[in-house]
């Protein structure tokens, strides 16, 4: 049966068309793996019965020649997409067992196009975070795991529980989302496909929100394919949402195998960091040359206010975030910790419902909007976005098609081992990523080799808005060109 | 931004003190709700009253993952109470979130419009008593969401929460610090809750809530700058508006005089104990941390959607007011107490509609406002109607009934309804005008009586005597103007 659970999501749908296999054995196949992989921690809740029951009408469906887009094709959904009559808790203490009586737009979709749920997956409590490390549920492991060694290693984050069980065959693909990277970097530490769509691509409505200017969703999955395929189910104008865009959606799955010759690559300057190591900076020529290889043009681009990008992030984020969180306040829903008046009674329920991370982007957002402090620091922070936005609208000016960056600084590390001291530390791993969110753009992160140590190090692909067609186009190229890579089943 | 001194002092406005002359100024916001079907960012609806928690949908009850989405309609009601204040449309405005805890604040905060509201500076022509004619310049009209409702008497332990209110659309209408007294204050708002009702933006309900006002009030002497406001908050009635200014006039000035200083604060007023008390200090102020609201896109329309709203505003009680003393010939306070309600006004202008209208304006004025007064009733609820007073009318001006019958008919139409034409013909209402029935009457009472002839024709005036025997078993219903003519005739005068 795990051979199933092997199948990329196109290869699935294809031996379910052909009745090779049943929705039900392959639902039943990735089940049984999830049980099998409780030590990576992955799954925050499995729901085999409902996984069960979607992949017997999906069955019915095909049999009946009614098969959908995503007919039978078991997906996991991160915690922080409402599902309705399923527990949704963000992975933090203070929503508790919450149930929403709700769908998001998104899984709604998913579930509209014949999608089968196994459960949901683990991530940083409200997102944030790089590791995965936040969740209240525990942190996630990767499956990877460094050459000759046993070190748990973190999958990345905020979707790290969507990473690592795309990486280790417990779903066909996953629902993620990306604030800052979290799409993207988790998806480049365990050798799996993530796109961040442009902004307003996909709906916000139902999916809890950590800092609502930035926040988008989007897939993980095995492949560039597999990517195209669930983010066609998962983009579209949604009316319940003000910021959502109404823009076609085109059949992303098409603009694999289009032709890149011509098309012009910014490499830009700005990151070419310091102290950045070797093996990031090869992998990262590496690309850019099998690009050309393809008949890409390389162009060096300027992106000047690259480095105040992370600044500005860590400004914007915890803003919206101190203020999107106010609504968890012990009242209407979640946890509540009793005290002796209403005050009493906000300060301990989120003192004890929300983790360390949480409480610091909190207080740090609190502060940056505070009379006095404003103009400093939130104003001026919005400033800087502006900047960041027009370096890149200047680039694509240029005639530029896409930029090629690394994803990540490194490649994963191990759990415990960053921001211990130093939450800049492992702030530090969005560096290429936050200025995507910031510009509101999109972004993919493809595999593109194994470090020294034998881990999976991805590449950015950053396009233009509602242009990802083109990264779906070059990221197959970079994925031709560099295979594909599968952790060695160790749990 | 800084309060501009704009309205000059006025001697007879001021207020004394132990130690001279001081000058109140008072600024308003009033918070009107927006007359609409659901909330300004949900699809519950407004309507008032239900159980708690009845009218809540996911987004008021802030659920997570939950956005808002504004309801256009509420946009064109903001913008045409905008064109009724003659006021500045902002094309393009920004919705903020107020950042604060409160539990009936499910959202953790309020959306408002702080810095960029959709509709900007605008005027108030304000009539007061007296006849005078101010005007009250506005600062801005923004909208933002109402909050639920707090209830700390239902549970030893417990507040309730009810969000029915949470999200439901305000406007909140800033005056700049034009008022110098609490009947300006008064007049001001009675003027905007006409407009408001006019244009169906807002009932005015102040009972209800849909109207309430955040006042503002300094003092000092006439000719200096202004002085520490302290703002008393949500007062809701017209009257307690009055009766708020003056009582924190009155604190202020006693405080100045006795040498001390006015702290800055939000108070609350008290009707019961005729005082002001302090709510929080600007120390205790929250601080509200407004920014933009990132759900939600800048509110952006085009001058076509204001011109279309313009187009179709409904006549406002300025305008009303000049077309009735200028075509009817009303004068100023009859047409001012006419235009005050748009029932009132509607009500008056169907009696009017080709009759004479400063005849259908008494009636209007004084009988049925009069009777409807007397029984605490609304021009709504009249049980004579337009119609109905219409027809009264129209009888005393064929001469089918007298004056005098005409109140005996009204009241009959008054409690048992019916067509007045029909009731005066069921009832031998009608007035006598048969020339020969009325010289029989009279022949019999000149025969009867005659040494009252004699006097009579001695002193003239008396002639009074014998019309009203003639009227008295005629059983009034004798066309007086007739009786007249015919006894002077008889009597030889």
């Amino acid at each position: 049966m795990t051979d199933l659970t092997s199948l990329t999501l196109a290869g699935a749908r294809e031996r379910l068309r052909k009745k090779d296999i049943t929705a039900l054995e392959l639902a039943d196949a990735h089940i049984a793996a999830v049980e099998g992989a409780r030590a990576l921690n992955a799954y925050v809740l499995e729901t085999p019965d409902q996984a069960r029951e979607m992949a017997k009408a999906s069955d019915a469906k095909l049999a009946a020649g009614e098969g959908r887009p995503l007919e039978g094709i078991p997906l996991g959904i991160k915690d922080l997409f409402a599902t309705k009559g399923v527990r949704t808790t963000a992975c933090s203490k203070i929503l508790g067992d919450f149930v929403p009586t709700y769908e998001s737009t998104i899984t709604a979709q998913l579930w509209r196009d014949g999608a089968v749920m196994l459960g949901k997956l683990n991530n940083d409590e409200f997102a944030m975070g790089s590791s995965n490390e936040t969740s209240h549920f525990g942190p996630v492991s990767s499956p990877w795991r460094r050459k000759g060694a046993n070190t748990p290693l973190v999958p990345g984050g905020s979707s790290g529980g969507s990473a690592s069980a795309v990486a280790a065959h417990l779903c066909l693909g996953a629902t993620a989302t990306d604030t800052g990277g979290s799409i993207r970097q988790p998806a480049a530490f365990t050798g799996t496909v993530g796109i961040k769509p442009t902004y307003g691509r996909c709906s916000r409505w139902g999916v809890v929100a950590f800092a609502s200017s930035l926040d988008q969703a989007g897939p993980i999955a095995r492949d560039v394919r597999d990517a195209a395929i669930l983010m066609r189910a998962m983009s579209g104008y949604d009316p319940k949402d003000s910021t959502s865009a109404d823009v076609p959606v085109p059949d992303f799955e098409a603009a694999l195998g289009q032709s890149v010759k011509g098309m012009k690559i910014g490499i830009p300057k700005e990151y070419r960091l310091d102290g950045i190591a070797p093996e990031i900076d090869t992998l990262w020529q590496q690309g850019a040359a099998w690009l050309k290889a393809a008949g890409a043009e390389l162009v060096e681009v300027s992106l000047p206010h690259t480095k105040y990008a992370l600044p500005a992030y860590y400004i914007v984020a915890p803003a919206e975030a101190s203020s999107n969180l106010a609504r968890y306040d012990g009242v209407r829903y979640g946890l509540r910790i009793p005290g002796g008046d209403v005050s009493d009674m906000y300060q301990r329920t989120r003192a004890d419902g929300f983790g360390a991370e949480v409480r610091r982007r909190v207080m740090i957002g609190t502060y940056v909007l505070s009379a006095g402090y404003y103009d400093a620091y939130y104003l001026q922070a919005q400033k800087v976005r502006t900047l960041i936005k027009r370096d890149f609208e200047r680039c694509f000016a240029q005639g530029i098609n896409a930029i090629l960056t690394p994803a990540t600084p490194s490649a994963a590390f191990g759990i415990g081992e960053k921001g211990g001291a130093d939450p800049i530390e492992m702030y530090l791993n969005d560096v290429f990523t936050v200025t995507v969110n910031m510009a509101g753009l999109p972004g993919i992160a493809v595999p593109a080799g194994l470090s020294a140590e034998g881990l999976p190090l991805g590449l950015q692909l950053i396009g233009r808005p509602f242009d990802e067609e083109t990264l779906f186009s070059l990221g197959a190229v970079i994925e031709d060109a560099a295979g594909h890579f599968t952790p060695e089943k160790w749990w | 931004m800084t309060a501009q001194d704009t309205a000059p002092s006025a001697p007879g406005k001021l207020i004394r003190g132990a130690t001279g002359n001081w000058e109140i100024v008072i600024g308003l916001e009033v918070h009107a709700q927006v007359t609409s079907q659901s909330k300004l960012f949900s699809g519950a609806s407004t309507e008032f009253g239900g159980a708690p928690n009845d009218h809540v949908s996911l987004v008021d009850a802030a659920m997570p993952g939950m956005l808002p989405v504004i309801n256009a309609e509420c946009v064109r009601q903001a913008v045409r109470t905008g064109l009724g204040l003659k006021a500045q449309i902002n094309l393009r405005s920004v919705f903020d979130r107020k950042n604060y805890f409160y539990p009936d604040l499910p959202q953790g905060y309020q959306i408002s419009q702080y810095k960029s509201p959709i509709v900007g500076e605008g005027i108030v022509a304000v009539d007061l008593p007296n006849g005078e004619r101010i005007d009250v310049g506005i600062e801005r009209l923004h909208l933002e969401q109402d909050a639920g409702k707090s209830t700390h008497d239902q549970h030893p332990t417990m507040t309730q929460v009810d969000l029915n209110r949470s999200g439901v659309a305000l406007m909140e209408i800033v005056s700049k610090p034009d008022l110098r007294s609490a009947d300006q204050a008064k007049a001001y708002v009675a003027k905007l809750r006409s407009i408001l009702r006019y244009l169906g933006t807002c009932d005015g309900d102040m009972e209800k809530g849909s109207l309430r006002a955040d006042v503002n009030v300094s003092v000092r002497r006439p000719g200096e700058p202004f002085g520490t406001r302290c703002e008393i908050k949500n007062v809701n009635s017209i009257r307690f508006i009055g009766q708020a200014v003056d009582t924190e006039a009155r604190r202020q000035v006693d405080i100045l005089e006795d040498g001390g200083t006015i702290v800055q604060e939000t108070r609350l007023f008290d009707p019961d104990r005729g005082e002001t008390r302090s709510m929080r200090s600007k120390e205790e102020a929250h601080d509200y941390r407004y920014f933009p609201d990132p759900d939600l896109l800048p509110l952006e329309f085009d001058q076509a959607f204001v011109d279309e709203l313009k187009a179709k505003l409904p006549e406002l009680p300025d305008a009303k007011k000049a077309r009735l003393m200028h075509d009817c010939g009303l004068s100023a306070y009859d047409a001012d107490v006419l235009v005050a309600e748009r029932e009132t006004a509607d009500f008056f202008e169907a009696v009017a509609h080709g009759r004479d209208a400063k005849v259908a304006a008494n009636w209007v004025l004084n009988e049925l406002a009069g009777r409807l007064n007397k029984e605490g009733k609304d021009i709504g609820a009249s049980p004579v109607s337009a119609a109905q007073l219409g027809t009264i009318l129209d009888l005393i001006g064929e001469g089918v009934i007298s004056g005098k019958i005409a109140k005996d008919l009204f009241e009959i139409v008054w409690s048992e309804g019916g067509d007045p034409r029909a009731l005066v013909e069921a009832r031998g209402m009608k007035q006598v005008t048969d020339l020969g029935a009325i010289e029989k009457v009279i022949d019999g009472i000149v025969a009867a009586n005659p040494d009252k002839v004699a006097q009579a024709q001695a002193k003239p005036a008396l002639i009074g005597w014998f019309v009203g025997q003639v009227m008295k078993s005629s059983g009034g219903k004798a066309n007086p103007q007739a009786v007249n003519d015919l006894l002077k005739r008889k009597l030889g005068l």
